[in-house]
């Protein structure tokens, strides 16, 4: 019974071929249109994660606090509260997997024939720990070469392909302004920030190093930030108050009305926003696609409603020969669900492609997840039976007598 | 005694219109024995169509008792009606009706699909049915393909497709030539003779001449019902 009705939706979809595939078309776009769109949200939402995962999980930034001189105060940074002791102490805070001070400088980097401005960081050894930053060749940087301030350099991707083309540069010796340093290794790929700052256009020193070499700061010892990474993301909000706890007994500000000397950051909580961010924008993108789809629907149910006219007559007669209402309402519904589906096929393959395109052309990222997949094919299905059930039971509640008797 | 497949006792069916209630069958008596061939005769408005969609199943009597196989059909649902409509009734309509995007085969096996009958069965008996009204070539064609007279054979091997206890005719001639006519009531004949009962409407007196009875309505009632005098024998 049911290959018989599908045989008959079939025929009753083919005996009007444009007027099918115009509806079809409807339904065709609106898949379509929301699988680009879901593709381009969930691209979004992979490029910020990876920007998330490349500046290392459950990240805190403590920077160093402001001077306040006569009401006038100055930014971040502007005094020098914070020092390399300070990040010794929250690495050993319990719930903390590593800590390291960045002392940050733009200095020329000069190799053989070849020089290049970069910021030179200065960190210690638990660095790539906490940013997830592996080393790719070379050596890492090991608990010595803070200790003894070793003349010791390791270069990120771009800064390393800048001065030393496609050769080695493990080994080489080059100039940090004046001072000769020795490259140790080469750091894995990092991509970009959030910011869209290329993160390999840099190079790493013990920050006892560039403190000693680099900054000649008079303020030795002194950093203006120390990033450090927490075990897990559940127990952020806890550590932070320890974090603060710590720094606020080791600055000595016992006085609870005393203003932090410092800046704590959660990164994860700014993470979580830009990837709320890009969901929210993948939601907006799919609920305008939705729209399309709905016209697509509504497109079906119209068709649907002109084809039970014109088709009284034959309901009649199948009526009279005994369909049951079911019956009729079944097949029209099948009918329905038919054409929705099959342009719901057309428009899932359609939004796949347009989704390459848009990646290939525009050089952004799209996913086609296939969830969104599952999704548009079962909301087509979704769509022929919602849209094709009014029509449907509008022909099987027909009065037979009434339907035979239509010309 | 021949078994009773119609009994109606004083059927009355009346329309709600713009201008009130409309009575259009005053109180109908009729008996329909198995094996019975009846003409119905009457002019337009007479009730006649009334009668027969009431008997066929199609409408329900404001009142009155109307027995199809000595079961009341009054007050049943519409999918009990539409069972009866399949199981015990065969229905051959002036226009034909046939589907036009299916071949014979598929419209004659129509009622045996809503019958729930599988594939293979309703194979089988709509070729033996088009055997019968001698159309087996014309199976695979769709209805546009043949001429008035075969797609009213079709028809009818449709209304037997199911071996209904009664087949219902409303102007099976009306659109077909003299020729073709007396095909057609040959074929009802030969079908009566095998033991099918039969009630058909007709305008032509010619054609009601092949009917073994004559029923005659006028203004909703049943004036006439008696044995066809002169039978034509084609």
């Amino acid at each position: 019974m049911f290959w018989a009705m599908l045989l008959e939706a079939f025929r009753a979809i083919g005996a009007n071929r444009l007027r099918s595939c115009l509806t079809m078309l409807g339904m065709v776009i609106g898949v379509a249109a929301v699988v680009l769109m879901l593709a381009v949200g969930e691209g979004a939402r992979v490029t910020v994660k990876k920007q998330v995962d490349a500046l290392g999980t459950n990240i805190f930034i403590v920077l160093a606090g402001f001077q306040n001189t006569s009401g006038v105060r100055s930014g971040s940074g502007s005094r020098h509260t914070l020092n390399a002791t300070d990040a010794q102490a929250l690495a050993e805070l319990p719930g903390v997997t590593g800590a390291s001070p960045v002392v940050n400088s733009y200095i020329q980097l000069v190799a053989g024939g070849r020089n290049w401005n970069t910021m030179v960081m200065g960190v210690n050894e638990q660095y790539s720990q906490v940013r997830s930053w592996e080393t790719a060749s070379g050596r890492p940087m090991d608990a010595l070469d803070v200790q003894s301030a070793s003349r010791s350099v390791w270069l990120g991707q771009t800064t390393a392909r800048e001065l030393f083309g496609a050769e080695d540069p493990v080994g080489r010796t080059l100039r940090l302004g004046a001072a000769p340093f020795t490259v140790e290794g080469v750091l894995a790929v990092k991509g970009q920030s959030l910011d869209g700052r290329d993160q390999d256009d840099t190079a790493l020193t013990p920050y006892t190093s560039s403190q000693r070499y680099l900054s000649g700061s008079p303020f030795r010892g002194m950093v203006r930030m120390i990033m450090l990474q927490a075990e897990s993301a559940e127990i952020m909000p806890a550590l932070e108050e320890d974090i603060r706890a710590l720094l606020r007994e080791r600055h000595r500000l016992v006085d609870p009305s005393q203003d932090d000397d410092f800046f704590l950051n959660n990164l994860s909580a700014v993470m979580a926003s830009a990837e709320a961010t890009a969901a929210a924008m993948t939601l907006l993108l799919g609920a305008i696609a939705s729209v399309s789809l709905a016209v697509g629907g509504i497109g079906i149910m119209n068709i649907m409603l002109v084809s039970v006219t014109e088709r009284t007559r034959e309901i009649g007669v199948r009526l009279a020969i005994g369909a049951r209402r079911r019956d009729i309402l079944t097949q029209f519904v099948l009918e329905a669900m038919l054409v929705s589906l099959t342009g719901g096929l057309l428009g899932l393959l359609l939004g796949a492609g347009g989704a390459w395109l848009v990646a290939a052309v525009w050089r952004t990222s799209t996913v086609v997840a296939p969830s969104s997949l599952l999704l548009s094919f079962t909301v087509s299905a979704g769509i022929g039976l919602f849209f094709g059930f009014y029509p449907a039971w509008k022909a099987a509640r027909q009065n037979p007598i009434e339907a035979l008797r239509f010309q | 005694m021949a078994e009773q497949v119609v009994a109606v006792k004083a059927l009355r069916k009346s329309y709600l219109t713009g201008a009130g209630a409309v009575e259009v069958l005053h109180g109908v008596d009729f008996e329909l024995d198995a094996g019975e061939f009846t003409a119905v005769m009457g002019p337009s408005g007479s009730g006649k169509s009334t009668f027969m969609n009431i008997l066929g199943c199609l409408d329900a009597p404001t009142s009155g008792e109307v027995r199809l196989m000595g079961q009341n059909v009054a007050g049943l649902s519409p999918d009990q009606l539409a069972r009866r409509r399949n199981r015990d009734l065969g229905f051959v309509f002036q226009g034909f009706n046939l589907l036009p995007r299916a071949d014979l085969l598929e419209n004659v096996a129509l009622p045996l699909l809503y019958a729930g009958a599988p594939a293979a069965e309703r194979r089988r008996r709509a070729l033996e049915l088009l055997e019968q009204v001698g159309l087996a070539p014309w199976a695979r064609s769709r209805p546009n393909q043949i001429s008035g007279g075969q797609q009213q054979r079709a028809a009818i091997a449709r209304a037997l497709a199911a071996k209904p206890r009664l087949v219902l005719a409303d102007e099976p001639t009306g659109n077909l030539d003299s020729q073709t006519s007396d095909e057609i009531m040959k074929l009802f004949s030969e079908l009566n003779d095998q033991g099918l009962t039969l009630v058909l409407v007709t305008h032509e007196p010619d054609v009601a001449a092949c009917a073994k009875r004559l029923a005659r309505f006028r203004d909703g009632l049943l004036v006439e019902d008696a044995p066809v005098a002169r039978r034509r024998r084609l």
